[in-house]
């Protein structure tokens, strides 16, 4: 059993590089980026088999792709913290001749990440593609990927629906962050999806619903149980309710947040919520 | 002389591919037969994955797919392979790094009686753009199999570009195909004729033509537009002093500007070149369309008297 406690220390500093990246540049996304503190956490600290002395090829390990790549400071702050690079770095967030670019990178060598993202769309297809060569190469591990919601409503992720179920890709657990907001508003302001279970369920996918995407605990199991519905012909999505902006009160149930930064005195707020378990970078 | 369409030498190079490299696999968007596939998916089904009509997905994958040490080769038509999923190369395959061979067929007015939909002009321009893609353009079968085979040696993004209809075969059987190095098919002490694709055989012939006119043409083929072999292109430009380049693609961003930008900077000479001028194509056959786009061996001479005449 993991120590929850220990977890949710993570995720409190994990909270607090992200509000102080973000805030460091005055630009970044630090709404989508809190709301998954949790879910990056649960994936690096327990539940998947990686190796920080990081290899591009990850033959044997499990492997994560970030298809909405503007939530870069949550991964950022975790690959650090679980000992890809040094925390140290991640005060180059943004800046000139960093290898943390506004959106995650693999040109500038920045070790853990394997795919460009922030053109959206495009990480179902590049996760898919990483299963079938794990497949090929007889490699039992799985593959997991992680989208915004308001990312579906590019095309290329239902061709990547359409192709992971019919072809049996069945080592690949693909989570959306269901936040159900998006730059100009509600998800349902902009371009509503209707019943996403249902759309999700009718591509032929192992569908599970996570409501508590904010509670570390709960997606554990939840990435538990999608793992143990691996590896029977379907791929899996979990449906993964959070809150944009969760763990800094005024920056929750709005979808403001999503790319601008919090001033000093808004900074100042949101450190006082979050303790500083780990040190500072 | 035996006419044989640069596809199939595709097909032949990737057959051989499946034989003997186990890292390569081919994914292929509802085309297999155009692409000429078939042989590879027969051989190694295991290797061989049917995307569907998804190009965008396709390139996604096949980015993926290099995680873990395969070298994958996409096949659909050049328009599909480029500008449908430009963003997805760009992205996914070029600032990625990835290993991925984008192979296209079908490419130019060549592709005949489908129309302009179809015959993409503008490929070598986007693909040449994006830092780290390789791109190639070959003239004949012989050369389009011995260049599926060494892209699988190169570490990095390539740009494969070749034809739908049979075209004479007169380069080696047995030739070692070397990215990024022109190859003198004929010399000539007049001018410099650089040329790629389709329009080599065109430049040949009109070579021929241009001797019962008195002037003696050098024929370059340069099957590899990046990285350009700027040293052979200026060291035959210092004997001829005098260019035409021929292709079948748009002026804009074809081999010609790139020539064109090469001795601006480095040895400024009169330029002709051959392409087609900010237009679309449209049904009709291969070598009507070539006619009348002045793609071929005839517009190869009339561009060789005016640059001689400017010389």
């Amino acid at each position: 059993m993991p120590n929850i406690s220990k977890l949710n220390d993570v995720v409190s500093q994990v909270r607090r590089d992200i509000v102080r990246m973000v805030h460091a540049n005055s630009s970044g996304h630090p709404g989508g980026s809190l709301g998954c503190a949790e879910f990056f956490t649960a994936l690096y600290f327990d539940v998947m088999n990686h190796n920080t002395s990081f290899s591009m090829d990850a033959k044997g390990e499990d492997l994560f792709f970030l298809s909405n790549g503007h939530i870069s400071p949550v991964f950022y702050s975790v690959l650090a913290r679980s000992g890809y690079f040094d925390v140290a770095e991640l005060a180059t967030f943004r800046k000139l001749n960093s290898r943390l670019q506004g959106h995650p990178t693999t040109h500038e060598g920045l070790e853990g990440i394997r795919m460009a993202s922030g053109s959206l769309g495009q990480g179902l297809s590049n996760a898919i593609g990483a299963a079938l060569t794990k497949k090929l190469n007889k490699d039992n591990s799985m593959v997991y990927s992680l989208h915004g919601d308001g990312e579906l409503q590019e095309g290329q992720v239902w061709e990547a629906f359409m192709y992971a179920a019919a072809k049996n890709v069945d080592n690949l657990i693909a989570t959306i962050d269901y936040n159900q907001k998006q730059i100009d508003g509600s998800i349902d302001d902009v371009l509503p999806m209707g019943n996403l279970s249902a759309k999700l369920k009718a591509f032929d996918w192992i569908v599970l619903e996570e409501f508590q995407g904010n509670d570390i605990e709960s997606v554990i199991h939840t990435l538990a149980r999608a793992k143990e519905l691996s590896g029977h012909g379907k791929p899996v999505v979990i449906i993964m309710h959070t809150e944009m902006g969760n763990g800094v009160d005024y920056m929750m149930g709005t979808h403001k947040w999503h790319g601008s930064a919090p001033n000093d005195e808004e900074l100042k707020s949101a450190l006082v919520q979050n303790a500083e378990t780990l040190g500072d970078y | 002389m035996e006419k044989k369409d640069t596809r199939s030498g595709f097909g032949a190079g990737l057959t051989e591919l499946g034989r003997t490299n186990p890292n390569v696999v081919a994914l292929c968007a509802d085309l297999t037969g155009s692409l000429k596939m078939n042989d590879f998916q027969d051989e190694n089904p295991e290797r061989f994955f049917q995307i569907g009509i998804a190009e965008a997905n396709m390139i996604g994958i096949a980015a993926g797919m290099t995680i873990g040490g395969k070298i994958p080769f996409t096949g659909t038509f050049a328009n599909f392979s480029t500008s449908r999923v430009y963003d997805q190369i760009r992205q996914s395959i070029a600032y990625s790094g990835k290993n991925v061979k984008i192979c296209a067929s079908h490419a130019g007015v060549t592709l005949g009686e489908d129309g302009a939909t179809h015959q993409v002009l503008e490929d070598i321009g986007m693909m040449k753009m994006l830092p780290h893609m390789a791109v190639i353009n070959t003239c004949d079968y012989n050369q389009t199999k011995a260049a599926t085979i060494a892209i699988a040696d190169h570490e990095g993004p390539v740009y494969l570009r070749f034809g739908r209809p049979a075209v004479p075969n007169f380069t080696p059987s047995d030739q070692n195909f070397e990215i990024g190095k022109a190859l003198h098919l004929k010399e000539g002490t007049d001018l410099t004729i650089f040329a790629t694709g389709h329009l080599v055989w065109e430049s040949l012939e009109a070579a021929k033509t241009l001797v019962e006119a008195g002037i003696s043409a050098e024929v370059i083929n340069i099957h590899t537009i990046k990285p350009l072999d700027n040293k052979a292109i200026l060291e035959a430009v210092k004997q001829t002093k005098c260019v035409v380049t021929a292709e079948e693609h748009m002026l804009n961003g074809g081999l010609g500007d790139s020539i064109a930008q090469l001795l601006g900077r480095e040895l400024p000479t009169a330029i002709e070149m051959v392409g087609v001028n900010d237009t679309f194509g449209e049904s009709g056959t291969p070598m009507q369309l070539l006619e009348k786009y002045g793609l071929d061996a005839k517009a190869i001479v009339a561009a060789a008297k005016k640059a001689i005449a400017r010389k």
